[in-house]
């Protein structure tokens, strides 16, 4: 592991997404809430999602602490699953976790081109892979809430 | 005793740190591609040759399974698991040899206790005292106790230095309280238990003590007679030794009045379908196959720190840790969690603005290993109101480039996070 692959790692936007994350907060009417648990560090985020009538995300924010890599993904993965399906962020769910561990390649990324373009900075995880189940929590967890479950663990 | 360690005297400053780092294979080994600085001995020591040669040896000359056959080979074994008992109680300093209870880990050993000692003695109602530091290990298995007799958990606080007060244990004793159960030092805080103290208040008001030793008896020595404890329970690999096997002392006269644990070949006297007879303990508690040259390796461990001299390591680890400690407050936003006058090896601490994972990536890039999380004790995590520390943990064969190596690294993940 070189520096360069730190920088890689802990870059501008994930930097600035771990010290302003996005959508942070309670939603206090949300439809469906989910508690991420990492039970290895202990890491625990939580997930609220608000559907619409037509079963679109409306609304998603999170909760919660961790390192900078669960905190900065928890924040892009709101601004990306607003406005899909259920099945769209199933979907994204598993692109997500493939670029995350290096089981993807880039044509099987196509259909969310640019939710993927935003994603791609976490892929630098790849070099860390006891890291990848940081850049996933908050993954597991809305992946949890909208299938209705209520907690999501990494194990 | 053959132990290729240089010769050391009771003052620190003969004590040759080069020369033990040596004997650390991994030490030398990872070092030509990358400096090892391992400040995770707490978690796990490393091994030394000695006990390595000790082990690979029986394996290639004298294995084969223990008290069970008419031949030579087992009887090779045999003498050599049984010596190995006999090293361990020595290094206690317990009465007898019988009183040495080879298990799988420490934790093995507390549940050991738990299973027949609080199943056997403990009632609805009854109560069972421990700190808030304890680990995981030193919770749960008296909460499955709990879930089976109806048992309570009673838990003495620890203040923001990481002590916790004897006024206030001793206000917590009452006559149900059936069982004492205290880490002897804090694998979070570093903090020394006054565990003499606990023992004698607590057999003043009849109640039994067992004390978890998996990091106190790395950090100094124990004389159980001593201490008194009637249960003292540790673990080999954190003691230089093999994974896989523990210890638990027990006075022989508890011992034997305790059922026994598990059920298995070698702990009986006679097995019919309709009743069997045990036999006395240490055996009655070893079901099974126990960890035979693990327990031999472990003996080795003790035989090659002894030989080292245990002063010498405690003074080696105190010097190291006042340095660490120093070096460490230095750095503007790192705050130490845990400052007893009375701690050893372990400093748990956290950087302003960085998790500790993220912080624990970033040394290990530079080969420093530290742990970074919960140190299974979420309680004490709670009451310190952190999710999770960094903890840097030594071990004999630390020096004061890895506290260099570990100060310099925070500062460089400051220097990549903000």
């Amino acid at each position: 592991m070189s520096v360069d692959d730190l920088r890689e790692l802990y870059q501008e936007v994930i930097l600035d997404h771990n010290k302003n994350p996005r959508n942070y907060g309670e939603l206090s009417d949300a439809s469906y809430t989910a508690d991420g648990n990492n039970p290895l560090c202990g890491d625990r985020l939580t997930v609220y999602l608000k559907l619409d009538d037509n079963e679109l995300v409306n609304e998603v924010a999170f909760t919660g602490k961790g390192c900078a890599i669960s905190i900065a993904s928890a924040s892009m993965m709101t601004t990306v699953v607003k406005g899909k399906t259920v099945k769209q962020v199933n979907d994204l769910f598993d692109k997500f976790h493939k670029l995350c561990t290096g089981e993807s390649d880039e044509a099987e990324l196509d259909e969310f081109e640019d939710e993927i373009a935003k994603l791609r900075v976490m892929s630098g995880v790849r070099q860390f892979p006891m890291r990848v189940k940081c850049a996933t929590l908050s993954w597991h967890a809305v992946e949890a809430a909208i299938n209705k479950k209520d907690t999501a663990t990494t194990e | 005793m053959n132990v290729a360690v240089a010769k050391v005297e009771s003052d620190s400053t003969t004590f040759n740190i080069e020369a033990i780092r040596r004997e650390f294979p991994i030490l030398n080994e990872a070092s030509e591609k990358n400096s090892v600085h391992f400040l995770d001995s707490g978690a796990s020591a490393q091994k030394p040759d000695y006990v390595l040669k000790k082990m690979d040896e029986m394996y290639r000359t004298g294995y084969a399974n223990v008290h069970r056959g008419a031949y030579t080979l087992s009887q090779l074994a045999t003498d050599a698991y049984e010596g190995a008992r006999k090293t361990v109680a020595t290094f206690l300093n317990a009465e007898s040899v019988d009183e040495i209870i080879f298990t799988r880990s420490a934790t093995g050993a507390i549940n050991l206790v738990a299973g027949s000692f609080g199943r056997a003695f403990l009632e609805k109602g009854d109560e069972i005292i421990i700190s808030e530091m304890e680990h995981h290990a030193n919770i749960v298995p008296w909460q499955l106790l709990g879930e089976a007799t109806g048992s309570k958990l009673k838990v003495v606080p620890v203040d923001q230095d990481g002590n916790i007060s004897i006024d206030t244990f001793q206000s917590m004793l009452t006559n149900k309280t059936k069982l004492v159960a205290v880490t002897h030092m804090s694998n979070v805080l570093g903090t020394i238990v006054p565990v003499r103290q606990i023992v004698e208040l607590a057999h003043a008001n009849g109640t039994a003590v067992m004390i978890d030793g998996a990091q106190g008896v790395v950090h100094s020595k124990v004389d159980v007679q001593e201490l008194g404890a009637d249960f003292y329970v540790f673990t080999g690999h954190k003691l230089y030794g093999p994974s896989g096997v523990g210890v638990l002392y027990g006075k022989k006269e508890l011992l034997n009045k305790m059922p026994p644990y598990e059920g298995g070949g070698d702990m009986i006297e006679i097995v019919t379908f309709e009743k069997s007879t045990y036999r006395d303990a240490p055996t009655k508690f070893e079901a099974g196959t126990p960890p035979i040259v693990e327990s031999v390796g472990l003996a080795a461990a003790i035989e090659y720190i002894e030989n080292i001299g245990q002063d010498n390591i405690e003074i080696h680890e105190d010097n190291l840790l006042k340095f660490a400690t120093s070096e460490l407050q230095k750095i503007p936003g790192l705050s130490i969690f845990g400052l007893s006058e009375r701690k050893a090896g372990i400093i748990s601490f956290n950087v302003e603005g960085i998790h500790s994972h993220d912080l624990s990536t970033i040394l290990d890039s530079r080969g420093v290993s530290i742990r970074a999380g919960h140190h299974c004790a979420q309680p004490l995590m709670k009451k310190m109101g952190v999710e999770a520390t960094a903890r840097a943990s030594l071990g004999l064969y630390n020096n004061k480039e890895d506290i260099v190596a570990l100060a310099e690294g925070i500062k460089f993940a400051k220097e990549i996070l903000t």
